[in-house]
C-alpha cells in the first residue's frame, strides 16, 4: 500500500511550532528536532488525523494532484524521523 | 527564483530561540581553567525560585521545546530538582519543556541518580575533558575525573539510559578522541565534543589550550569519520573551510536561534559572550524574556545581514561563515575578520599584532579568589 493510501497522524509526542520558514517539529521522546521547510507540508501535517488517508488530507488542503508524489516523499521522510506515524484504523 | 535556504532564513531570526542555555548559578565547586562564565561564587542577585518559575512559564508560552541548563554547577542550587521538575512536569498540565543539564557530576550519588532516572524528558551531560585523570584534572581540577566517572557509574547503575559525556577539545586531549568515544560507548552513552572558546576564564587559558592548526585538521577528519554518532553543538563550523561540510547547522546562531540567560537573568547573544557588548536585556525587564528576544536592539542588529569584511575575498567564506563571533571578540580580532582559528592561517599574524590592552575582558568574574591558580 502506498503512503498516499495510508491513514497518518502526527506522533502524539510531537509538537509543532510555526516559523517564518514553515515549522519546527520536536519529538519529546527521541528529542529530535526537525525543520519543516514548506508551509503547505505543515498545513497537511496538522490535518492528517482528520482524514482517512494522506491523499484525502492533501485533497482537503487543496494540494494539486500533480504535487502529491513530492508530498508522499516528504511524509515518508517525516515518518522515518517519527514526526508522523501510521494511525491505527478503528475496526 | 528559488526560496532562500534554511540557513539564510534562520539568520533573520525566529519568534523564539531553538536552543536556549540557562545558567542557573555562578556557584561551582570546581574552578576549571576554561570556564566560559568564570564561575565559582554564587551571585547574590541570582534569580529566586519564583522568578525562575516565571521564566519557565514564559518559555512554555513561547513553545521553547527544550532548554540547556548549566552554570556554574546547577546542582548546587537547593531548588535544582524543584525547577527541573517544574520544567518537565508543569503543575497545570500541558507540554513540558525538555531539560538537558550540564554537570561536573560531583553531586550525583546513587539516590540522586535514581531520582534523575525516574524523570522523563531529562537529559544529562557530564563534563569530562580528558580520557584519564591527568589530562582531565589539569583543566578541571584535582579529583574531578574521579567525580565525573563516579557519577557515570551511578547513572548507569540507576538505569538512566544514554546520558552524554561532554568534552571540550583542547591541545591535550585531541589525541584521546577515540578513547573518549570508547569510554562513552562502554556506558552506552553519547559523546559530545565542543570547541574551546576564549571566553570567561578561557580568555586566560585559550592560548595554551586551543588546538594547533595541525590539530584542527585532525579534529575535522575525526568529525568527518564519526560525525553522525557524535554531538558537536554545531560548534566546529569554522572547520568547514577544509572541504566537505560537517553535519549540523553551518552558521553562528547568536541572537538568531540561540541565546543565554545568565544566573541573574541577563540575556546574552550566546553562552560564549558574557560581556556588556552582547547583553541584550534582562528577564527582569518589563516585557520579560519575550521582548528581549524579539525587540532588543542587539538581537535585531544580529539578525541583519552581517558583513564578511576582510573575509569577503576569501573563497572559503561561504563554507566557514567567518567562524565564531565570541572567539574573535575575546581574542581582540574584528568581528568582520577571520576566526582566530581560521584554518587558512589568515588570523595568525593578526593575533600577534593585537595589543594586549585592547583585548576585551569578560564583564563578570565570579572566580573564587581564595583558590590559587598558580599551582598549575
Amino acid at each position: 500500500m502506498s503512503l498516499l493510501d495510508t491513514a497518518l497522524e502526527l506522533d502524539p509526542q510531537v509538537a509543532l511550532r510555526p516559523e517564518p520558514f514553515g515549522a519546527l517539529a520536536y519529538h519529546y521522546g527521541t528529542r529530535r528536532l526537525v525543520f519543516m521547510k514548506h508551509h503547505d507540508v505543515v498545513e497537511v501535517a496538522r490535518h492528517l488525523a482528520e482524514h482517512p488517508s494522506l491523499s484525502a488530507a492533501l485533497q482537503a488542503c487543496g494540494i494539486a494532484e500533480s504535487r502529491w508524489p513530492s508530498f508522499a516523499k516528504a511524509f515518508d521522510t517525516l515518518s522515518r524521523s517519527e514526526i508522523v506515524r501510521e494511525r491505527p484504523v478503528a475496526g | 527564483m528559488s526560496a532562500p535556504s534554511l540557513v539564510e532564513q534562520l539568520k533573520t531570526g525566529l519568534d523564539a530561540p531553538i536552543c536556549l542555555t540557562w545558567e542557573l548559578t555562578y556557584a561551582c565547586n570546581l574552578q576549571c581553567v576554561h570556564c566560559l562564565s568564570s564561575s565559582g561564587r554564587r551571585d547574590p542577585r541570582e534569580l529566586t525560585t519564583a522568578e525562575a518559575k516565571q521564566v519557565l512559564d514564559e518559555l512554555r508560552r513561547l513553545q521553547v521545546f527544550y532548554i540547556n541548563i548549566g552554570g556554574g554547577e546547577p546542582m548546587v542550587r537547593n531548588d535544582f530538582f524543584e525547577l527541573v521538575d517544574y520544567a518537565v512536569n508543569p503543575p497545570n498540565g500541558g507540554t513540558g519543556i525538555g531539560v538537558k543539564f550540564s554537570t561536573n557530576g560531583t553531586f550525583i550519588d546513587a539516590s540522586k541518580a535514581r531520582r534523575l532516572a525516574a524523570m522523563d524528558y531529562l537529559d544529562i551531560q557530564i563534563s569530562l575533558d580528558g580520557a584519564d585523570a591527568i589530562t582531565n584534572d589539569a583543566v578541571r581540577g584535582a579529583g574531578s575525573y574521579v567525580a565525573a566517572r563516579r557519577a557515570m557509574d551511578h547513572l548507569a547503575a540507576a538505569g538512566f539510559g544514554p546520558f552524554k559525556i561532554s568534552v571540550v577539545v583542547t591541545r591535550h586531549n585531541v589525541d584521546q578522541l577515540d578513547a573518549l568515544k570508547a569510554l562513552a560507548d562502554s556506558y552506552g552513552a553519547q559523546l559530545r565534543v565542543t570547541r574551546l572558546r576564549p571566553s570567561g576564564r578561557g580568555a586566560d587559558s585559550w592560548h595554551d589550550l586551543h588546538p594547533t592548526n595541525a590539530q584542527q585538521r585532525q579534529i575535522y577528519q575525526w568529525l568527518l569519520a564519526h560525525g553522525d554518532n557524535v554531538l558537536t553543538g554545531d560548534s566546529f563550523f569554522h572547520l568547514n573551510a577544509l572541504g566537505e561540510p560537517l553535519p549540523g547547522l553551518n552558521m553562528c546562531g547568536a541572537g538568531r536561534v540561540v541565546c543565554l540567560i545568565d544566573p541573574i537573568g541577563d540575556v546574552y547573544a550566546c553562552p560564549f559572550v558574557i560581556h556588556d557588548q552582547f547583553r541584550a536585556g534582562s528577564v527582569r525587564d518589563r516585557g520579560g524574556f519575550t521582548s528581549v528576544w524579539r525587540d532588543s536592539e542587539l538581537f535585531r542588529e544580529l539578525r541583519q545581514p552581517q558583513s564578511a569584511g576582510a573575509c569577503a575575498k576569501c573563497g572559503s567564506y561561504d563554507a566557514c561563515q567567518g567562524g565564531c563571533m565570541a572567539a574573535k571578540f575575546f581574542t581582540g580580532l574584528p568581528l568582520d575578520g577571520p576566526d582566530p582559528e581560521c584554518v587558512g592561517g589568515v588570523a595568525d599574524d593578526l593575533l600577534g599584532a593585537v595589543p594586549v590592552a585592547l583585548v576585551p575582558r569578560p564583564s563578570l568574574d565570579h572566580s573564587r579568589r581564595t583558590l590559587s591558580l598558580s599551582s598549575r
